[in-house]
């Protein structure tokens, strides 16, 4: 077994249940894994972000634009360090899809503890890419996040082609037009997935919109808080 | 793939167009995938019916084994299963070459089957140096000059550390030149392309050159004379007639096979080979012993000094020192008498951890010593830094005094006077190659060629014993030469 970003042999340590099943799991070793740094401390309620504040000012600015709330909130898992980035560009942009698959058993444990209360409720939406994207990708990385937790998920959205989200301002985000639009109505409570919030944006305004069409209650799961 | 329709028209074309010859200089010689080729889907198909282009699915697959198309891998821990959007289905993509652009199974790799572009031969001289060759330099020039002319195959420069070898080159690379050759000079490491773009284009300032490197801003690669990573061969397919390859011991060469793939497969059948090093692997040597790799050996170092023999300091506490984030005692000891402390100072340290956990003790010593007279004058460089490049040029100017590094640093750099000190000689990354090479740091210049070199150590290796006599046999082979 190799890391998949090193490609040093991973060392198992050797106990009954290894050698009798032997994992056919992909991971990283444990000096990369090191180098992802998880959220710690005191957060922001919204937006799970490093912060003394119950409600960052972020989140403040939020509340204020929209009325009602249209995001219930959101919890992260990771820190947006250097090597996240790395890690991060290489699996999205180069298209490095196994490299994904490092973060499943992550993904699942944290939804266990945060989401737990919705499982049965609630059903998974990840976030889209336009067409354009991800025939350029190959896949969405939001939806390979989607299919590793354990409930049921679907696909109303839909995204229309535009620039891409990292290569804007905050300002040109927070302001921008609605990207998205809905294929159809769901009257369920959703947990939006992607892989990172950086300032909102694009699940704030996914959220509104299923809002708007009837769906009683919107969270969002992502890896990192950016 | 659409079926090829032999007898359909060339579609209309926009203006800026180019027609099968024009495109020849872009596209003979590579191996590529659809969307490295900036051409018109109408026209790509057209181009692809008349069999201009040629596809080779990109992954082949042989029962349950595959070989990437484009680098060679064929390793199955290296191939990554993906949904994939465009197609639909499940298959493998390349992991090994993505970070050059992925790979997919259901992709195609194309190579240019049209019209070749013919070279002109030059009437002039292209090479525009105008410095002097020593005897022992010009001898090596010839010798490549030789290989060129009679076409030989492969030829093996050995020269030691400081010897002038891009210098040696120009003669055979005007030779190519004029006959209208394709050359290219490949190296494994980046920094190195971007250091020789300069000094060749002042070499042959008429001839257009273009320095290929991941992010490097030449990326049309049709220039005659081209200078690249080793990595970025893996686009070029039959290209080039004289192949140079610089450095060719060097990380990550001689560890990763996709190079070695890559450099055969971008030269052209019948070619000329030209392998530079100071510090032949064994494979090599062995080669050479045999007698089934031509080579040539320039033992003499530019200013016809001998190289700096290293000597190896015992310090038995050293782990334990290194542990508690000090540097080994007999290192305190031979700063104190060293023989000219007018030298800079460059240290080698096996991993970058310790860099950063030694770097505080080790200016605290030299400030006591009255070496440096603040702690701006030392630094710290290694591979993800940053200010690398800043770094290393402040040293040379002499603004910083010492350096502590880890390998990096042990080739392809210049400092005119320093003393070399290698803590832990004997931890696994110093290799024979890389000891050698690290001692050839010192006496770079004829004002200086004495630098010092010590080993510090717990316990010789059979490395540092084979670096300081393989520095010896050289230093011996100046009288036969």
């Amino acid at each position: 077994m190799h890391c998949l970003w090193c490609e040093n042999e991973v060392e198992f340590s050797l106990t009954w249940k290894s050698l009798l099943i032997p994992s056919r799991e992909k991971v990283l070793c444990s000096s990369c894994r090191g180098k992802l740094e998880l959220l710690q401390g005191e957060r922001c309620n919204m937006c799970s972000r490093v912060s003394m504040e119950k409600l960052c000012s972020d989140c403040k600015r939020w509340q204020s634009l929209t009325h009602p709330s249209s995001l219930q909130w959101n919890y992260s898992i990771y820190k947006y360090n250097y090597f996240m980035k790395e890690l991060v560009a290489k699996w999205k942009y180069r298209g490095d899809y196994t490299l994904g698959v490092s973060f499943q058993s992550i993904f699942q444990e944290h939804f266990k503890v945060h989401f737990n209360h919705l499982r049965k409720s609630a059903i998974a939406v990840p976030i889209p890419l336009s067409h354009e994207r991800l025939k350029e990708r190959g896949f969405n990385q939001a939806q390979m996040l989607t299919e590793f937790l354990p409930i049921e998920s679907c696909s109303p959205l839909e995204r229309l082609h535009g620039e891409k989200q990292s290569k804007k301002t905050k300002k040109e985000r927070i302001t921008g037009g609605n990207p998205f639009k809905l294929k159809e109505t769901i009257k369920k409570q959703v947990i939006l997935v992607d892989d990172i919030y950086t300032t909102g944006a694009t699940l704030h305004q996914a959220a509104r919109l299923l809002i708007d069409s009837g769906c009683p209650a919107v969270y969002s799961y992502t890896l990192i808080r950016g | 793939m659409t079926q090829l329709q032999d007898d359909k028209e060339l579609p209309h074309l926009s203006s800026d167009q180019l027609s099968p010859d024009q495109l020849s200089a872009y596209y003979s010689g590579k191996r590529l995938l659809r969307n490295e080729i900036h051409i018109q889907e109408v026209y790509f198909q057209w181009l692809l019916s008349k069999q201009y282009f040629i596809p080779v699915p990109a992954i082949k697959r042989k029962l349950f084994h595959y070989t990437c198309q484009r680098c060679g891998n064929s390793r199955r821990s290296l191939f990554g299963d993906i949904p994939c959007a465009s197609c639909g289905e499940t298959h493998v993509y390349c992991r090994k070459c993505i970070m050059m652009g992925r790979v997919l199974a259901c992709d195609f790799l194309y190579y240019w089957n049209g019209p070749v572009i013919e070279r002109t031969l030059l009437q002039y001289e292209p090479c525009t140096w105008e410095g002097t060759l020593t005897s022992t330099q010009e001898k090596a020039a010839n010798r490549i000059v030789k290989a060129i002319q009679l076409q030989e195959k492969e030829l093996l420069i050995w020269a030691v550390c400081g010897s002038g070898k891009t210098e040696m080159l120009f003669a055979g690379i005007s030779e190519g030149l004029k006959k209208g050759l394709r050359v290219c000079i490949a190296t494994p490491r980046t920094d190195v392309v971007q250091e020789l773009k300069p000094r060749i284009q002042q070499a042959f300032s008429s001839i257009p050159i273009e320095a290929l490197y991941g992010g490097s801003n030449d990326t049309e690669a049709k220039a005659q004379l081209i200078i690249s990573t080793t990595h970025q061969l893996l686009r070029f397919q039959e290209a080039f007639d004289i192949m140079i390859i610089d450095e060719i011991d060097a990380f990550p060469f001689h560890s990763d096979p996709s190079l070695l793939f890559a450099v055969q497969r971008s030269r052209k059948l019948k070619s000329t080979s030209i392998y530079l090093t100071a510090t032949p692997r064994k494979q090599h040597q062995m080669q050479i012993l045999l007698k089934q790799l031509p080579h040539f050996f320039v033992p003499v170092r530019y200013h016809g000094h001998p190289l700096p023999v290293p000597y190896m300091k015992m310090s038995i506490s050293l782990k334990k020192d290194v542990q508690n984030n000090h540097p080994p005692a007999s290192f305190v000891s031979w700063l104190k008498k060293r023989k000219n402390p007018n030298r800079q100072l460059l240290i080698f340290v096996p991993t970058i951890s310790l860099v950063e956990s030694l770097l505080a003790s080790v200016t605290k010593l030299l400030l006591q010593e009255q070496m440096i007279k603040n702690k701006f004058e030392i630094a710290s460089v290694y591979a993800n830094d940053g200010a690398r490049v800043e770094k290393v040029q402040a040293f040379r100017d002499k603004k910083l005094v010492a350096i502590m590094t880890t390998t990096i640093l042990e080739r392809g750099v210049t400092f005119p006077s320093v003393d070399v000190a290698i803590f832990d000689a004997g931890h696994d990354v110093f290799d024979e190659a890389a000891l050698v090479q690290i001692a050839g740091r010192a006496g770079r210049s004829a004002e200086d060629p004495k630098g010092e070199v010590v080993f510090f150590h717990d316990g010789k290796t059979e490395a540092m014993i084979k670096a300081v006599e393989m520095i010896k046999e050289m230093n011996k082979r100046i009288a036969d030469f």
